[in-house]
């Protein structure tokens, strides 16, 4: 294989490797779009909160399984706890609203992680090795991290997962219902509060995940809750409500931001990769603003 | 018709929104398979007597009886258990899905397999979306809107909006089903039709219909019985006929002379 096309090979794969991460964290957006029509702001805090507790658990050298179930544990009853004390005295209350108690529960969740546990960077080892895929490597001469490879399947498995759980049938209906209208779907007998708890219940298994995987990599810090404004191009660029949405945007953002920063980044500087995504998510704004998979936005006159 | 027990009792409900008295010890009683008319002018508080009976609101006094018994404070989603269904005054259908799917939730309640099944969608719970396709394809029939199966409800002419609506309510069989305004905003044509489905769903399913109507000509020809509101009480209640010859309710539609 000629060295340029293995070059672009290796840094497409790892583009479109990370890119699945993304798709991870935009598909945690996705689930709570879709149930309510409401961005959920506190996304990033819950990653942060998920990826803080598991840590400190495994610190405290609990068995890695347990830890995982123990977190997970945490983040239902989070959303339990979310769905009783803010979501339902808020039924029936513009989207406005609600959008603004996702900030507030943000900045609290925010407090609450780093006040419970603390400040400090913690190394999170997941027992997957970051090392380069050396069969690959000897065969085709391209460069895959083992680890992006892992992360890449678990996310893709639970992204596949979450996406046939709240597409196909009854709940996948009932999750448009909601999100539709309220009281129309009360009136059908949809228990409003009990899809909003799995909904969250969701979210906050995703916000593990994702942190888990991204912790690894950078360490368990403030900061890992800013990859949740790495979905936001993927969002705009899949649609707010689509699941396949988020899936194919994750990997064309992963893929244009790493192809735009070894190939555009000589020519008009480095650091392309910080801002890139959010260009694409801008101009593909004016052109089609639902997203790719977006419902057509309907609005009669 | 009355010969039988009501199906739903109403007795001295009262509901007060701070210092306005939307309900005002109303009392009446609905009998299976009748169809019953609320009228009233403006503000009387017919909707929110659909709510009271719906779970919506909760009346601040007065108990309500269902088949009988005592019924406990409910949400919308407990009374659609027990087998009420509803339409609503402005149309409140999921827009953004076609006609099909809008008419499946209102299958929600019919489907039992359980949650991990639902979202494997395998076996079991593949079946049931067939079989339940099935019914909802006969209210599609029924309802006459074969032409709109498949079409983003959020497109259709709002006549053909309300028909879905009802088709929803009527998919989930129910034995009373409340419907605010039917025909408001409607052409005549359209008005006809919708008075034509009423009546067969009426009489085809034996089911239980209670209606807020302001076209008083559509009220006198469909309904069994008329219960009239004004400012939150009742004035009136008998068939259309003793209604109409009511003066209470000549004055409260007309105003009194002081």
């Amino acid at each position: 294989m000629p060295e340029e096309l293995a070059w672009f090979l290796e840094v497409l794969i790892a583009g479109l490797l990370s890119g699945v991460m993304y798709s991870l964290v935009a598909l945690g957006f996705v689930l709570i779009f879709k149930a309510s029509g409401v961005f959920n702001f506190a996304q990033g805090a819950m990653v942060l909160f998920a990826a803080l507790t598991f840590a400190r658990f495994l610190e405290m050298g609990i068995n890695f399984w347990f830890a995982a179930a123990i977190t997970l544990f945490i983040m239902v009853v989070l959303a339990v706890i979310i769905e009783r004390v803010m979501l339902r005295p808020l039924v029936a209350q513009p989207v406005i609203i609600l959008f603004m108690a996702t900030i507030g529960l943000n900045y609290f969740l925010e407090g609450l992680a780093q006040g419970v546990w603390d400040t400090q960077v913690h190394a999170l080892d997941l027992g997957i090795e970051d090392v380069p895929w050396q069969s690959v490597m000897d065969a085709t001469n391209i460069l895959i991290s083992l680890f992006d490879v892992w992360a890449a399947v678990i996310c893709g498995a639970l992204v596949v997962m979450l996406a046939y759980f709240f597409q196909k049938g009854r709940i996948g209906r009932a999750l448009r219902a909601v999100a539709d209208d309220n009281q129309a779907a009360m009136s059908v007998g949809i228990p409003l509060q009990l899809i909003w708890a799995i909904v969250w219940a969701a979210a906050g298994l995703v916000a593990l995940v994702a942190g888990a995987l991204w912790g690894q990599r950078l360490g368990v810090q403030f900061s890992i809750s800013l990859v949740a404004l790495k979905a936001l191009p993927v969002l705009i660029l899949g649609g707010f409500n689509s699941i396949a949405g988020a899936i194919i945007g994750g990997l064309i953002i992963g893929a244009a931001e790493k192809l735009a920063e070894v190939y555009l980044g000589p020519i008009i500087g480095g650091g392309i990769e910080a801002w890139f995504a959010y260009l694409i998510a801008m101009l593909f704004l004016m052109v089609r603003p639902q997203g790719l998979f977006g419902e057509k936005i309907i609005e009669r006159v | 018709m009355n010969v039988s027990d009501p199906i739903l009792e109403l007795e001295n409900i009262s509901l007060s929104f701070g210092a306005v008295h939307a309900l005002a010890d109303v009392s009446f009683s609905i009998y299976p398979g009748e169809v019953l008319a609320i009228i009233g002018p403006n503000g009387a508080g017919k909707t929110t007597m659909l709510n009271v009976i719906n779970g919506v609101y909760h009346p601040s006094e007065g108990k309500i009886n269902y088949k009988g018994q005592a019924r406990a404070r409910m949400r919308p989603h407990q009374t659609a258990v027990q087998g009420i269904a509803r339409t609503f005054q402005n149309v409140a259908l999921f827009k953004g899905m076609n006609t099909v799917d809008n008419i499946m939730t209102g299958r929600n309640l019919k489907m039992n397999t359980n949650i991990l099944l639902q979202a494997l969608y395998w076996g079991p719970a593949q079946r049931e979306e067939a079989v339940h396709r099935e019914a909802v394809e006969k209210v599609i029939d029924f309802l006459e809107i074969e032409a709109v199966r498949k079409t983003v409800v959020g497109r259709l002419p709002f006549g053909l909006q309300k028909r879905v609506e009802l088709g929803r309510a009527l998919a989930a069989e129910p034995e009373i089903l409340l419907l605010d305004e039917p025909m408001a905003g409607m052409n005549l044509e359209e008005k006809e039709d919708m008075c034509r489905f009423v009546l067969d769903v009426n009489e085809e399913f034996g089911t239980t219909i209670v209606l807020i109507e302001h076209d008083m000509s559509v009220v006198m020809d469909i309904s069994d019985r008329v219960v009239v509101l004004d400012y939150g009480r009742k004035i009136s209640e008998g068939t259309p006929d003793e209604v109409r010859g009511d003066q209470r309710v000549i004055d409260a539609y007309l105003g009194v002379a002081h």
